[in-house]
């Protein structure tokens, strides 16, 4: 009984961190750059998706997609501004820019809306109360998270693997010089990405909101910096993998949180991805890097 | 061809020395003299260990190139180590402050070789990524070891030995030994591997012994203004070493200029010194630190200074040679 609620909440869990993990991968996958600001850019949804419902009264649906409107917005406008210059810079140089939007995000956010937590109105989006299946109890949040999440991921294997765009983004990820030689848009393809990245962090956002309902200006950092893991875990760049990644990090948490050693997560985290780099660098579902001269 | 005017070695030497005495001077009147505020005159102590966080971390981001963003890690290793040693109270006052200052470089230098060697068969971003994490599993190791660290409520007591003459002292031999190190052959080796890691592995340097040396070298520095930061507050709470003080020595280094090292001191007397002074804009200052970071890499990727270092004996040649030229120039007009 116990074991069932705490898989359901690994899984309620694990399906956020995929979600977030997914705009990690594939932003990587295609500009090779950690997008530090991933996760800053679902704090910013959190505060959307908290206005909206309360100082604006949006209806609960009109809410979540001008959340996720905003986060992509906020994606290609971030991308536009600070990474498109850089295209052609060193990588290090993309990654310290990255890191300013994180800090420069956080710090906006904390002027607007200062450091302490706004208790986000999570009745106001999901229902609460449970469901009752084969004599488990579900709460609705946490079928509604899980089905989501796994909507949007289906969502996105469709756009990337069927899909004439989609096709152009795996071929940009693949070799950008070659893409661009067969007509492909390249700088488009990469501002798709963030896009459709940001999109998922929209969705991540508000299912992450009604999971813990405090908004506060750092909220971005961990839940990034785990579905970063995350990401790396399952193989950085693969979009099945990122997934994987994602509900074993949330079923790791549980397991974590249940042997009452909470406090030690971030510390587990990280060791499993020092772990991860030691023993298979490319993930679980990731190919080996070929390294050109 | 007539030979172009310099300075000789010993004068150069002498140069040098008599610069430091007078920044010595200088900084023991401000700080001693009562010229300053109690908390500004703190604050030219705090200069003093981000000096030596920026160098060492230049000498990572700078001179070898990589990314790590786990520098708050080292230090808190050195803070920690330094001032178990100093409470411990083992060795009288001026051998125990030697001792521990030695003790937390040590320590953190024997951290820095066992992340190193993970780490650095790993490039760029994966490298931030692992040396973050290492960061963060410091912080929560002694967030959780409270028998040993203090844990959360922090570690008190600790004698307070970072006055201003041991921070100048210590800020000197760090840059000294950067220095030297990074004119030697072994400093030649470190810049080989920033330029063009496979060429000079295929010029035969030992590309992960090198990566190594310089990341303890960097994380010794790092542990050691750790342990001058303990002996500066007096007291240690982990909070002080999370993700945002890595953070904020990047920005120095980055600010300052990526590979120079009068680059790192000036801005980290700037950026240290800037919240004091302009108290009315504190809240506004990450966000000012945030875009100019974002500015300084869109249009300036090397950082302010770039890879400039200033040299005050080249200047007094240079200012030679300009008056002379002009005493030559008058002559040939006669």
């Amino acid at each position: 009984m116990i074991f069932v609620n705490q898989l359901i909440i690994g899984l309620q869990m694990g399906s956020i961190y995929a979600l977030v993990a997914l705009g990690y991968s594939m932003v990587y996958g295609i500009v090779k750059l950690l997008n530090f600001a991933h996760g800053d850019i679902i704090m910013v949804g959190g505060y959307i998706a908290l206005f909206a419902l309360t100082s604006a009264h949006m209806p609960p649906v009109v809410a979540a997609v001008v959340t996720v409107l905003g986060c992509t917005a906020l994606a290609v406008v971030i991308e536009k501004l600070a990474y498109t210059p850089l295209r052609s810079a060193p990588r290090l140089s993309l990654l310290i820019t990255a890191i300013g939007v994180s800090i420069l995000l956080q710090n906006v956010a904390q002027l607007l809306f200062t450091a302490d937590g706004h208790s986000f109105p999570a009745h106001m989006l999901l229902p609460a109360g449970s469901l009752t299946i084969g004599g488990f109890q579900v709460a609705y949040t946490a079928l509604i998270t899980i089905l989501a999440s796994v909507a949007s991921m289906v969502a996105l294997t469709i756009l990337v693997q069927k899909t004439k765009l989609g096709k152009a983004m795996r071929a940009v990820s693949e070799d950008t010089g070659a893409a661009q030689l067969m007509g492909i848009h390249v700088n488009h393809i990469i501002t798709f990405t963030f896009a459709v990245g940001a999109a998922l962090a929209g969705v991540g956002a508000l299912l992450y909101s009604v999971q813990f309902p405090l908004i506060m200006p750092t909220i971005g950092v961990m839940l990034g910096l785990r579905a970063f893991v995350a990401a790396v875990l399952g193989g950085i760049g693969s979009i099945p993998g990122a997934m994987i990644g994602g509900y074993v990090i949330g079923l790791l948490e549980v397991l974590v949180v249940a042997a009452n050693l909470s406090s030690w997560m971030d510390g587990v985290v990280f060791l499993i991805l020092i772990l991860v780099f030691m023993v298979r660098p490319t993930g679980i579902m990731g190919r080996p890097m070929l390294e050109k001269v | 061809m007539k030979q172009r005017f310099t300075i000789p070695m010993p004068a150069r030497y002498g140069i040098n020395i008599g610069l430091l005495v007078l920044f010595l001077i200088v900084g023991n009147l401000i700080v001693g003299g009562n010229l300053l505020p109690r908390a500004h005159s703190n604050n030219v102590i705090q200069v003093g260990f981000f000096i030596i966080l920026a160098v060492s971390l230049n000498l990572s981001t700078g001179y070898l190139g990589q990314l790590p963003l786990g520098h708050a890690g080292f230090m808190a290793v050195g803070a920690y180590a330094g001032a178990i040693f100093w409470r411990s109270g083992l060795l009288p006052s001026e051998a125990s402050l030697v001792v521990g200052l030695l003790l937390a470089g040590v320590v953190a230098a024997i951290f820095g070789v066992l992340i190193g060697i993970p780490a650095l068969r790993l490039k760029g971003d994966y490298l931030a990524i692992i040396t973050l994490g290492f960061g963060e599993i410091i912080r929560v190791l002694i967030n959780n070891l409270p028998a040993i660290t203090g844990g959360a409520q922090g570690l008190l007591g600790i004698p307070r030995y970072s006055t201003f003459l041991v921070v100048y002292i210590c800020v000197i031999l760090t840059c000294g030994a950067i220095h030297m190190l990074m004119k030697s052959r072994h400093g030649r080796a470190i810049l080989s591997i920033r330029e063009n890691e496979i060429a000079a592995e295929s010029c035969g340097i030992k590309t992960t012994y090198y990566k190594v040396l310089a990341f303890a070298a960097s994380a010794f520095f790092a542990g050691v203004a750790g342990a001058l930061f303990a002996g500066n507050l007096g007291i240690l709470v982990p909070g002080d070493f999370d993700f945002m003080a890595s953070i904020n020595i990047l920005m120095i280094v980055v600010l300052g200029g990526m590979g120079s090292m009068a680059g790192s001191v000036i801005a980290a007397a700037i950026l240290t010194s800037l919240p004091v002074v302009m108290q009315p804009l504190a809240q506004y200052r990450m966000i000012i630190y945030a875009l100019l970071l974002i500015l300084v890499m869109i249009f300036k990727p090397s950082g302010l200074l770039g890879t400039y270092d200033f040299s005050l004996s080249r200047v007094i040649e240079r200012l030679v040679r300009r008056i002379t030229a002009g005493r030559i120039k008058e002559k040939g007009a006669k």
